[in-house]
């Protein structure tokens, strides 16, 4: 059938292979059809329980919201499995259109054999990825931040995922973004009535710098937020560990003891990683990003000088570096960009012979080998308590998105020019000007923005009225 | 085969009716305009003031496009007063009181000057309607005309209904009989409508007035002209009272409350929240000990309103006998005497989400509305959509495609989108803080924005538009010399001047970004900018003084025409566009948006829903382009 917005369409809801239950979902106006016709009751007619018969038979088409258990047959007749039906009609809805839930054992061939013979019935096809969740939201079922959220949370891999993203979906950001774009309407709420009023004798006729106090604040509050988004950006793309030190320190090693299988390639001939090799790793709840990196010396050919520029590069990025170094042979080492904060490992403890290398004992460094594995647990206890120290807070996330940041970024700097000129003494109107251009770069986050909203808040403020 | 008598009729003589018959007329129609009283023809029914801020704007933009409105301000305004002087160009307003005589005066005589419009007394009962279109009216009298198109402008007269305290009397202002058989037909065409009430104070008798101890508001040393077409200002000006009421005056109307028309519950229909009663004032805003009142005389000195004043800021249905009495309690009227007592009046109107952005009704071709009845409120709103329905009704008379004003283009264009897009809570006024594109709208350059384009629609005569040539190649020639001039940071200083020594040279319009640099200081440093006039050296100092913000502006504009050009097709039908919610569906079809934007700006619309839209007319556009 051809694609459009109105089709009914269908899609496996929880996730693919075996399970227990798979859950299948079907949206649109020709659910319960196809309900009916895999339910095998007739098509015609409501069909639907009537108030006074309460009991509900397999001869029925389900009351709304209660879960009933249906055989679901194809077209043929034939069975195809017994499954609990939930039928959700428009409005009350997840997408706000009539929804049909098919909870169906889980095995890969009931649901291939239950959704191919819905769409034999050419009542349906098959979603876009996203389908449903943007159908929610063009029926005004959830605003921009709580659409996006919903994204992230089906990503979500990590529990420190999945507790931002639950937190934007329930709305927590949006009121935070409203709750700015209130104060500026406050704020011009108060310049305007100067310039439309300037008769009243309610209403001050300069423009009020006390009426831009909260404005200051609010800079303040966006800046942070910004600032703030660098962690959350963490939580969203992971937490960035850069492994750096001389060649054949043993650099791959640990990387590959941290990610317990062979990522890198190891060997003992200096410069073999040649690139940035990286792998994925949860620690503390949070995604985390190791980085192999070239080992740093002066590089013997264009390739690997190519690779140490890109290991230096690396390490400028990371939210933390570990530098590794032969315990053995310490002197190697590359200290002069060793920062306040870096993780130091001395490696190939195996190799000391029970002598204790220089630096053991201090914080931060740890005696490791990652040959035999020795000395690991403590270093990983310590990077995961790094990460969480960085990333876990209790204050709502906000700015998450490249999205929101871009409009954030803008609203900043509509209100810094506006509060400098009001500082310089420029006209209310241009003050004005930049606190409208703010709030709306912040109502576009969540998509709302009027100027009604303006007019209200004048009129409640001010007795005004010749 | 029946021919038309007029192209154009409209109805009512108020001041969207004065517009629209006069713009009608200047593009050429066959114009009548009937109204059951030729003399009360640009009669000001309420406060006796033309302008203000946002008002000011449409009186501008009125006269931009060749209207009445701020010629007839000219010749009777006799109080002018540039509010916001002091603030930036964007948000001043003129205004000015008016002698109701000589304005009244003024704009029939105006209209006297178009020789194809006539002036038809006659109280308008029915419209003629065939083949599903409007083909002419019917009057008390039972006469009837033919029309291409008809306007119809009949203020508070729709179903008026004044109240005083407890007493009501049908009228559409008063002594004046209101129209029912008309707002039976508007029903009838199964138009959605409503009800509002606005309110007028008594008028006093100046000679009773004690104004020894009144504060004076004097009119402005240098009265500035509302007309383009004008340079000077011959009307005597006079000056204006301000007193205040006072908690003796506040206990008598509390005590009395529940004697008033709109807090006994006998008015059913909505008031401005920006201009309560004196009832309201003192309700809502309980805290406050006193309230402003300007005494504004509604004549000059000897004139037939010569000894009225208007009391502007207690307008009240309170009965007669608590009217006389608060008013007395007011500093300098204790002697007064009441000439007419204030009331409020409740009127139909007609939802204006009925109507597309040219103001035509959309359940029937030929037929616009205009003014009060659209839900506005204020002479200058009424005299911006007039001009807008009485051009459109000549347009379509001829078979031309209506003439649009979007937002980014006109005060009157954002005035329209409001009305049409979202329509009335309560009776419309202008704001400044309405219009997103402040500071490109402003009443300085209404002609700029709007003559040339008024010539184009035919709605402009040749007088204006010549003059209006003549002034814009010398701010076009202006505007060159200034960026031709330059200095350099060492040059400038030497004047005086004080830019960062980076080397760089600046022509006089960046120059005129600084402080404290306006145009008197450049024709200091070059003595050959002297032949420049006032006009337009105001006009290069104000591009100077806002250029980053036009620049922003104009960006914003660029993008907000985007949304504009995208059309809505007039048949389309919401029901088949996938993803939308009833809701949304429901309010797309109430307002039939003309274009994408507007779609955008209907109130609870989210951007799910126009994304729905977009992407069904994108598929649609690219199905007939496949034909």
């Amino acid at each position: 059938m051809a694609r459009g917005p109105s089709d009914t369409i269908i899609a496996l809801a929880s996730g693919s292979g075996r399970a227990g239950v798979a859950v299948i979902r079907i949206s649109g106006g020709g659910s319960a059809a196809l309900l009916k016709g895999m339910t095998r009751l007739p098509t015609s007619g409501t069909g639907e329980a009537g108030g006074g018969v309460s009991r509900e038979t397999s001869s029925t088409f389900p009351r709304p919201r209660h879960a009933v258990i249906r055989t679901l047959h194809d077209d043929q007749g034939g069975f195809l499995d017994e499954a609990l039906v939930l039928w959700m009609p428009a409005p009350h809805s997840y997408t706000g259109e009539d929804v049909a839930e098919l909870h169906v054992h889980g095995g890969p061939a009931v649901v291939e054999a239950v959704i191919g013979a819905a769409l034999k019935t050419r009542l349906c096809r098959i979603a876009e990825p996203g389908e449903f969740t943007r159908r929610a939201f063009d029926a005004g079922r959830m605003d921009l931040t709580q659409a996006e959220a919903i994204g992230d949370l089906i990503d979500a891999e990590t529990e420190g995922q999945r507790r931002q993203a639950g937190r934007l979906y329930q709305g927590e950001a949006a009121r935070v973004f409203e709750g700015w774009r209130g104060l500026l309407v406050s704020a011009m709420a108060a310049l305007e009535a100067s310039i439309d009023f300037p008769d009243e004798a309610d209403i001050p006729g300069e423009i009020n710098l006390t009426a831009l106090e909260p404005i200051e604040a609010l800079a303040v509050d966006l800046e942070a937020a910004l600032g703030d988004a660098g962690r959350l950006a963490s939580v969203r793309d992971g937490f960035r560990i850069a492994i750096l030190g001389p060649p054949n320190a043993g650099k791959s090693s640990l990387m590959n003891r941290l990610a317990r299988r062979e990522a890198a390639i190891v060997s003992p001939i200096p410069g073999t990683t040649r690139d940035v090799v990286e792998v994925r790793l949860v620690l503390a709840g949070y995604p985390v990003w190791v980085a192999d990196t070239a080992g740093l010396r002066e590089a013997a050919d264009a390739i690997e000088a190519e690779g140490i520029r890109r290991a230096l590069t690396r390490a400028e990025e990371a939210d933390l570096r570990i530098w590794v170094s032969d315990a053995s042979d310490v002197s190697r080492e590359t200290s002069s960009t060793f920062r306040e904060g870096d993780l130091r490992v001395l490696n190939k403890a195996d190799l000391l012979n029970g002598d204790s290398p220089p630096l053991a004992g201090s914080e931060d460094v740890f005696v490791v080998s990652a040959r035999t594995g020795a000395g690991l647990d403590p270093l990983e206890r310590r990077l995961a308590q790094i990460v969480r120290d960085r990333l876990e807070t209790d204050e709502a996330p906000l700015v998450t998105r490249a999205r929101h940041r871009e409009l954030v970024e803008e609203a900043l700097a509509a209100i810094e020019r506006g509060l400098e000129g009001a500082r310089i003494g420029i006209g209310a109107e241009l003050v004005s000007e930049d606190l409208r251009l703010a709030a709306r770069a912040l109502g576009r986050i969540t998509g709302s923005i009027d100027a009604e909203d303006l007019l209200d808040r004048i009129f409640s403020q001010f007795c005004v009225g010749k | 085969m029946i021919t038309n008598t007029f192209d154009v009729i409209v109805i009512g003589g108020g001041h969207a009716g004065a517009e629209a018959a006069a713009a009608a007329a200047r593009f050429g129609a066959r114009t009548a305009l009937v109204t059951h009283k030729l003399s009360t023809i640009g009669e000001m029914s309420c406060n006796p003031a033309i302008g203000g801020l946002g008002k000011g704007h449409l009186v501008r933009e009125v006269d931009a496009l060749d209207g009445v409105m701020g010629r007839a301000a000219d010749r009777g305004g006799i109080q002018f007063r540039m509010l916001n002087r002091s603030k930036g160009p964007a948000v001043r307003g003129p205004r000015t009181q008016a002698d109701r005589q000589l304005y009244r005066e003024a704009v029939q005589d105006i209209l006297r000057e178009y020789p194809n419009l006539t002036l038809i007394e006659d109280g308008v009962e029915d419209l003629i309607v065939e083949h599903d279109r409007v083909a002419g009216v019917i009057g008390q009298s039972g006469r009837s005309w033919r029309a291409g198109a008809v306007v119809v402008t009949t203020g508070t007269f729709l179903k008026g209904l004044i109240h005083i305290g407890e007493k009501r009397i049908p009228a559409g202002r008063v002594g004046e009989a209101p129209a029912i058989g008309l707002s039976d037909r508007l029903y009838g065409l199964g138009l959605t409508m409503g009800r509002l009430k606005t309110g007028t104070p008594a008028r006093l008798r100046s000679s009773s007035i004690d104004w020894s101890g009144i504060e004076m508001q004097p009119a402005d040393a240098d009265p500035i002209p509302f007309s383009f077409l004008n340079d000077r200002i011959t009307v005597p000006q006079i000056a204006c009272g301000i007193t205040w009421t006072s908690a003796e005056v506040h206990a008598v109307i509390g005590d009395n409350i529940h004697k008033s028309a709109v807090y006994s519950g006998a008015i059913a229909g909505r008031g401005p929240r920006y201009c309560p009663s004196i009832e309201d004032k003192v309700k809502r805003f309980a805290d406050r000990d006193k309230h402003q009142v300007f005494l504004e005389p509604e004549g000059l000195p000897g004139s037939e309103y010569g000894d009225t004043v208007y009391p502007n800021g207690i307008s009240t249905s309170l009965p007669e006998d608590v009217q006389e009495a608060f008013i007395r309690k007011i500093a300098g009227l204790e002697r007064v005497e009441i000439q007419r007592f204030g009331y409020a009046i409740e009127y139909d109107y007609v939802d204006p989400r009925e109507l597309t952005p040219d103001l035509a009704v959309k359940k029937l071709p030929g037929l616009y509305l205009a003014g009060q009845i659209n839900g506005t409120t204020g002479y200058e709103e009424a005299a911006g959509q007039g001009l807008v329905a009485g051009l459109n009704a000549a347009r379509f008379a001829a078979g031309n495609d209506p003439y649009i004003l979007d937002r980014s283009r006109a005060y009157i264009g954002v005035m329209i989108d409001d009305l049409v897009t979202r329509g009335v809570s309560e009776p419309y006024r202008m704001f400044t803080s309405r219009a997103e594109y402040r500071l490109t709208l402003r009443a300085d350059n209404a002609d700029q924005r709007l003559t040339e384009e008024g010539v184009s629609a035919g709605v402009v005569g040749s007088k204006r538009r010549e003059a209006f040539h003549v002034k814009r190649s010398s701010i076009d020639a202006a505007r060159e010399r200034l960026q031709s001039l330059t200095l350099t940071p060492n040059e400038a200083r030497a004047q005086g001047i004080h830019v960062n020594q980076d080397g760089k040279r600046r022509n006089g319009l960046e120059l005129m970004g600084y402080d404290a640099v306006d145009f008197a200081k450049l024709r200091a440093v070059w003595p050959e900018l002297s032949d420049v006039t006032p006009q337009v050296a105001e006009q290069m100092e104000i591009e100077a003084q806002y250029a980053g913000y036009l620049d922003r502006q104009e960006a914003d504009i660029v993008a907000f025409r985007r949304d504009e050009d995208m059309r809505m097709p007039a048949d389309l039908d919401y029901r088949a566009i996938g993803g939308l919610s009833n809701e949304a569906k429901d309010k797309l079809s109430t307002v039939r948006p003309a274009t994408l934007g507007q779609a955008a700006r209907i109130e609870g619309m989210t951007p799910g829903a126009i994304t729905a839209v977009l992407g069904y007319l994108k598929r649609a556009a690219k199905k007939s382009a496949r034909g």
